[in-house]
């Protein structure tokens, strides 16, 4: 347990180390490549484009082209990093991610940037709320969430070694170190930052961090909250959310996408069919108004105090 | 037993009547080559009725419109082989409008991909052979095709991965006309011609019929040599029905360094049944069983 609050610890933009992560694959890996809808500064591939000037792909505004050219880079051996906003990577290109890439089984790695409401006063347009819905319904496709830059990190490295598809949603908003420093990712687990009996909470990408200061905060009180960091959100850890489930009162989900079929409506399916139990969901659940990111999460309830007073509701209703 | 055994000795075979034709030697003359390519189209033909008679179901429209291409790609164009199916130097061909995999299959069957016999399986409870091609469950598929405007940006890609790769393996993709419509296809030629890749081969079947009505009624793409050419292509028209002609174009590419080629094939969709060719009811209707004899006999004939 860390003797100062998960908010007070420094802050970082989980892009950093993406490109770092990428740099770092790509000197060890020639078959790696980028490839990128213009997407270049926003997906910070500066340093990665002047490393690699050959090997970073810019097929210009064109996110289906972009993902048809990654499948047709696999089918000749590289292992294509597709990095560009999510919205319009996992919107505009659907049909690609689900044809060329995941029923086509091509080694393709989609990196989801700046998701969520991350783009804020941009408005609906600009935010990916719906990207974790859309793509864990495609089959063969592992979705992760990572909440940190060690987990990024991980993630990315995981993802470069496994032979398949797999998207991974890389932050912008600044969040605190969660994870140790010596984390390894494991596809499909649950990690347990926190133990408590009471309540659970299931969290993930950049809204986890406030979920554990929720947790610090409902202990101050003497309410032990669990928190289940999930960043796969599909293979989903089962066992993690049946355990949460049956040995606590109530589970409380926390994600920074839309409340329909994200990794609420995933813990939702688990909970429903093998342990039912009093489920509250927190996401955003609209076309979000004009604001920042901050604000918009802190709207939704999920400030630290809002999971906080969500738990409370639930245990309430215990 | 393999899963693929049990499913083929499950179904009706009678049908299944194809020899492997297989390729001749590359030293053979071109005349031979054309007349062996001629006599494999027709045999795959042939076949492709029968299955899609069998199976009640199939595009026969666009499989006879599109038979020659393959035939002739298979037959002698594309450097593959059924045991260099996962040689990272094979040649590429894409079939972009997946729904004729009917003729896919059979041409792939004709040339010793995957075993003819397995043909009875098409379109059948688990089999592999589904309406729209599998990578995953069929040897020499590279890519799985059906939603429209898919095949070139996958191209694309694959011929970006052997320009990385300095290698001289070609990529061939083969796009319906009215498939043109879909914007994803100009997405990805603007790259094509960006990255000058000239190892890439778009092949049009110009049919000029889509699934209810002619391309020209619906969206048209005429003129299409020069849009292709605003668009950084090397363009060349054929009879998409004549072997030589295509056997010519087709092992003859880059026309321009640096430029990527768009062949324009100029084909009849049901051809060359009477009844059929250039018949827009013919995109994937079924022939009932007098339409299916005289189609047999048509075929006889061309022999």
């Amino acid at each position: 347990m860390p003797s100062t609050s998960v908010a007070d610890r420094p802050r970082f933009d989980c892009r950093d180390a993406y490109v770092a992560t990428l740099s770092e694959l790509a000197h060890a890996d020639h078959r790696i490549v980028g490839v990128v809808n213009d997407s270049v500064g926003s997906s910070k591939l500066t340093s990665f484009r002047k490393s690699f000037p050959d090997r970073l792909i810019n097929v210009g505004i064109a996110e289906q082209d972009m993902v048809g050219v990654a499948a047709g880079l696999a089918n000749g051996g590289r292992i294509p990093f597709v990095s560009a906003a999510s919205c319009f990577l996992t919107a505009r290109a659907l049909e690609q991610i689900k044809a060329d890439v995941a029923y086509s089984n091509h080694n393709v790695k989609l990196c989801g940037m700046s998701p969520g409401v991350a783009y804020g006063e941009l408005g609906a347009t600009h935010h990916s709320i719906e990207d974790i819905a859309w793509l864990r319904a495609i089959d063969n496709l592992t979705v992760i969430v990572p909440a940190d830059p060690i987990e990024t990190s991980a993630a990315l490295r995981w993802a470069a070694e496994v032979e398949g598809p797999v998207f991974v949603r890389v932050s912008r908003m600044s969040v605190p170190q969660v994870n140790a420093d010596d984390y390894t990712f494991t596809p499909g687990r649950a990690v347990t930052l926190r133990d408590g009996d009471d309540v659970t909470l299931i969290a993930n990408g950049t809204v986890l961090w406030r979920a554990l200061v929720a947790a610090e905060q409902l202990e101050a009180e003497g309410v032990s909250a669990r928190v289940l960091s999930m960043p796969t959100v599909k293979p989903l850890d089962v066992d993690a959310v049946v355990a949460a489930a049956r040995e606590t009162a109530g589970i409380v989900t926390v994600e920074e996408s839309t409340i329909v079929g994200g990794l609420g409506g995933a813990v939702a399916e688990t909970v429903v069919q093998h342990h039912p139990a009093r489920v509250t969901i927190l996401g955003i659940p609209e076309f979000a108004p004009t604001g920042s990111a901050a604000f918009l999460l802190d709207r939704y309830g999920m400030s630290p105090e809002g999971i906080a007073a969500s738990a409370r509701d639930l245990l309430r209703h215990d | 037993m393999t899963e693929l055994a049990e499913a083929v000795q499950s179904h009706v075979t009678g049908h299944v009547t194809m020899p492997v034709l297989g390729r001749l030697d590359p030293h053979a003359s071109r005349a031979e080559q054309v007349a062996h390519i001629a006599e494999a189209a027709r045999q795959i033909r042939v076949q492709d009725l029968k299955l899609i008679y069998h199976a009640g179901a199939g595009h026969i429209g666009g499989d006879f419109s599109a038979i020659d291409i393959l035939a002739t790609l298979y037959g002698a164009v594309l450097d593959i082989s059924p045991e260099r199916v996962t040689d990272p130097e094979r040649d590429r061909f894409i079939l972009s409008k997946g729904h004729v995999a009917g003729a896919l299959y059979t041409t792939l069957a004709a040339f010793g991909f995957l075993p003819v016999a397995e043909l009875a399986t098409f379109l059948q409870p688990l089999s592999a052979l589904n309406g729209h091609p599998n990578r995953t469950k069929v040897p020499g598929v590279e890519a799985n095709t059906g939603p429209l405007g898919h095949g070139l940006p996958v191209a694309v890609g694959h011929a970006l991965s052997a320009k990385l790769d300095v290698s001289l393996r070609r990529t061939y993709v083969l796009v319906g006309d009215g498939e043109l419509q879909e914007g994803s296809n100009w997405e990805a030629m603007m790259a094509a011609s960006q990255h000058q890749l000239d190892r890439l081969t778009v092949i049009v079947d110009r049919n000029r019929l889509q699934q209810g009505a002619t391309v020209k009624e619906t969206n048209d793409l005429d003129p299409l040599p020069d849009k292709a050419a605003a668009f950084g292509f090397a363009v060349v028209e054929v009879n998409g029905h004549d072997h030589g002609e295509l056997l010519d174009v087709l092992s003859s590419v880059p026309f321009r360094p640096g430029k990527p080629t768009f062949v324009i094939a100029h084909t009849h969709k049901g051809h060359p049944i009477s009844f059929m060719s250039n018949n827009v009811a013919w995109h994937h209707k079924v022939p009932n069983e007098s339409e299916y004899h005289q189609a047999l006999t048509e075929l006889e004939k061309e022999r």
